[in-house]
């Protein structure tokens, strides 16, 4: 196992770091914040095409370029520290895995390759009124009738529900939790954006009235595809993390430098400085955290992967939430405006926190994980 | 997690491995695990474990043959950590020689030097103590202010013999006073950083001298430690003596030598350490499982959070090793390690007192401490030692994040 990032790992990160920061400015950033919509699909488009950003780990077969899970994390890194507004992580980090995850290869061959060129925005719909990320929380119901299966219910909290194009739904049949694709079109679909807290990530909710839905892979046996999936998004989640906490720290520094106060640099005082040097070791430690769970994916070390991911999230959510918290602080009155960036920061970090759990959920699943 | 680094590390890890299985057995074996560097415990055993690896040829693995090691790489030395601490064998007494004052005198020394102190180091015949602190500087080492001048009429030389044998024509003599020496009270030779320059102030005009400690102007006090052990000293130099090319490096140049060797001592030392953590973590689930403390949710998720420190301590180590071995420069998290794991460790230590509950309070006769007891009270000097925390936040806020310094009266 190399534990190090290739040059060509280092050199994708720089291809995406520059992409992003001509195409995710601050202006674009608060320009879709503001917008119902929360994306722009001409950049959306543009991702696809020139550097290939949401068919990065797809495998080639299925339109994508076959990458691994630390070229994918370092993707991850980038777009959290640019606050990246788009339905990157709805697509890439949960609905293209739990495809890649379910045991239907004809749904993959249907599905992925849309995914992979950047033409399907698509997103996972599991949690519902009771915001729970486990098996027992999914109450929606799928009936199998004369003319295919049809779904039944709410979800809610959905990422990027309201625009996407392709809706994977984990619903429960007499069999047990099973998986459905829903297309946007399909009739009895009612999709409701959420007002948010953070603006950068869209949310919504998505009601089902005897919709049509295909059933992937055998009907009862979605869950332990969709654990894997939430395990995977998890890791790729505290990659993103990392990267946002990063830029916090980045500001927070820049700031420390220029600003004086007393008539000196205010990072030259230790209350500052040694703030500043917490955030870093905070980072750094959310790092191990995130590549530890990136390295556990490309060695396909299931047992592994599980534990980094409760491990990752349980760590890295709290630490970003952290960082964006302390970069405020050293930015004084001025980190508390909504003209600069550092409360979207904080906000991206507090919505991340419970995005797939809270860390109090995954410390309790790391502890059943490792049988404590 | 397991390092492998390939067929011809592998041998050497089996080679490792049968060793220690096969050696590492009745009074050593019960003593597995004992010490740390600031823990006093069963010192006569750790030397005699010491002595033992010195005729196993294990000391010095990445030493060049010429001066008694095995003159192997820098893979070899990790994977001899990692395996020695997964053996969870007494940590070494020679630690200090082995790790700090060897690898200077590799780096800095003359070839006279390294010819005359390297091979004893590995044999275990001479013990060394290192004399940077001082009672007014602790963390602030440039404010030493040991003394060390030239007497060129060389005529009262009366420590041991000419150590090196070339005649130098002078001696150095030394008067100050050291402190926090670890187990300096059995040094045989101690390394110390004077000011040779008596105009010269902060890092300038410091010398790093090689001081013989068997002779009349030598005093070395054994120092208690705060769990009861003789594991630190101060030292007195009252005109003590040494000969003329007993300096590391060049005169005026000890800051650079000094830092050398700080440098030197946080870089893959940690990893053995780490590893210890991890097993008083297993441990304290272990004890926390019996004690029916996992169905407390509040224990229970400081349980669960002192698993994901040892976790974390031993990922940002792997990042660290993998980039040394891969020839790169190791990332910010080889700087932020340090704090983070002492930091950690303290919490490791008040959560298996917590566990240990009334049991805590009690230790054996001879104020002898348990494991956990021991591991409480020494990680209180994990925070102070190789740099305090508060130092290690400036070294991050300035070399790191490039924060400006603070202003210098």
């Amino acid at each position: 196992m190399d534990l190090t990032f290739s040059e060509e790992q280092d050199e994708l990160r720089k291809v995406v770091r520059s992409f992003l920061t001509k195409h995710a400015t601050e202006a674009d950033v608060r320009r879709l914040a503001a917008d119902p919509t929360g994306y722009d699909p001409v950049v959306w488009r543009r991702m696809a095409t020139e550097i290939g950003l949401q068919g990065l780990a797809v495998p080639e077969k299925y339109g994508g370029s076959g990458f691994g899970y630390v070229d994918l994390g370092v993707v991850f890194e980038e777009t959290g520290r640019a606050l990246l507004c788009a339905p990157y992580f709805a697509t890439v980090a949960l609905a293209a895995e739990t495809l890649l995850r379910c045991d239907d290869e004809r749904a993959r061959g249907d599905l992925l390759p849309g995914m992979a060129s950047g033409e399907t925005v698509a997103t996972l719909a599991l949690t519902e009124e009771n915001g729970r990320w486990d098996e027992a929380g999914i109450r929606l119901t799928a009936h199998d009738k004369a003319g295919g299966w049809r779904l039944t219910g709410v979800k809610t909290y959905v990422l990027d529900g309201h625009l996407a194009d392709l809706l994977l739904v984990a619903a429960r049949t007499p069999s047990g939790i099973s998986l459905f694709a829903v297309e946007a079109e399909a009739p009895g679909l009612a999709r409701t954006p959420l007002p948010t807290l953070d603006q950068t990530r869209k949310q919504a909710r998505v009601e089902f009235t005897n919709t049509p839905a295909r059933l992937l892979g055998p009907e009862g046996a979605a869950w332990p595809a969709l654990e894997r999936t939430l395990a995977t998004a998890s890791v790729l989640l505290a990659a993103e993390q990392v990267g946002g906490a990063a830029a916090a720290l980045d500001a927070a520094v820049e700031y420390a430098r220029i600003r004086e106060q007393y008539g000196r640099p205010i990072g030259s005082f230790q209350g500052i400085k040694h703030k500043c040097a917490d955030m870093l070791v905070e980072i750094e430690s959310a790092r191990s955290a995130a590549y530890g769970g990136l390295w556990a994916l490309d060695a396909g070390d299931e047992t592994e992967t599980a534990i980094s991911a409760a491990l990752a999230q349980a760590f890295c959510s709290e630490a970003f939430t952290k960082v964006a918290g302390d970069n405020i602080q050293v930015h004084g009155g001025i980190g508390f405006t909504w003209e600069h960036l550092a409360h979207l920061y904080l906000k991206r970090a507090k919505s991340s926190e419970v995005l797939l759990g809270t860390p109090s959920y995954h410390r309790e699943l790391l502890a059943a994980r490792l049988g404590i | 997690m397991e390092l492998d680094f390939g067929p011809a590390v592998r041998d050497f890890r089996d080679e490792l491995r049968d060793w220690l299985a096969e050696h590492l057995m009745g009074e050593f074996a019960e003593h597995r695990g004992v010490g740390g560097p600031t823990d006093g415990a069963a010192w006569e055993v750790r030397l005699a474990w010491d002595r033992e690896l010195a005729a196993g040829n294990w000391l010095g693995v990445g030493w060049p043959r010429e001066y008694g090691g095995r003159g192997l790489g820098l893979l070899e030395e990790i994977v001899f950590e990692y395996e020695y601490a997964r053996a969870n064998a007494p940590y070494r007494a020679t630690g200090n020689a082995l790790d700090l004052l060897g690898p200077m005198l590799l780096a800095m020394g003359s070839e006279a030097q390294k010819k005359r102190f390297l091979p004893p180091i590995l044999s275990v015949e001479e013990l060394w103590g290192q004399g940077f602190s001082e009672p007014g500087a602790g963390s602030d080492l440039a404010s030493v202010r040991t003394r060390a001048e030239r007497d060129d009429g060389g005529t009262s030389f009366e420590g041991t013999s000419r150590p090196i044998g070339v005649e130098s024509g002078g001696e150095w003599v030394v008067n100050g006073q050291k402190v926090w020496t670890s187990f300096g009270i059995h040094a045989d030779w101690l390394y110390v950083l004077t000011r040779t320059d008596p105009d010269s102030r902060r890092h300038k005009g410091l010398t790093m001298l090689l001081v013989p400690a068997d002779q009349p102007g030598v005093e070395i006090r054994s120092i208690r430690n705060l769990a009861g052990q003789d594991e630190f000293a101060e030292v007195f130099l009252s005109d003590a003596r040494t000969d003329a090319d007993m300096v590391v490096g060049e005169v005026g140049q000890g800051w650079r030598t000094a830092m050398a060797t700080l440098g030197i001592e946080r870089g893959t030392t940690l990893l053995p350490q780490q590893l210890a953590f991890e097993r008083e973590a297993e441990a304290l689930i272990g004890l926390a499982r019996e004690r029916g403390a996992l169905d407390d949710p509040m224990l229970r998720r400081r349980i669960v959070d002192a698993w994901i420190s040892v976790r974390i301590m031993r990922t940002t180590n792997l990042r660290t090793i993998a980039e040394l071995t891969a020839g790169r420069a190791p990332g910010p998290q080889a700087t932020t390690a340090k704090l983070y794991a002492s930091t950690r460790h303290q919490q490791l230590g008040h959560l298996a007192m917590e566990l240990a509950g009334p049991a805590g309070q009690i230790v054996d006769e001879d104020y002898a401490l348990d494991t956990r007891q021991r591991s409480f009270l020494l990680s209180l000097a994990e925070t102070i030692y190789g740099g305090s925390s508060e130092i290690q936040r400036n070294i991050i806020g300035e070399q790191v994040l490039g924060l400006p310094k603070e202003p210098r009266p």
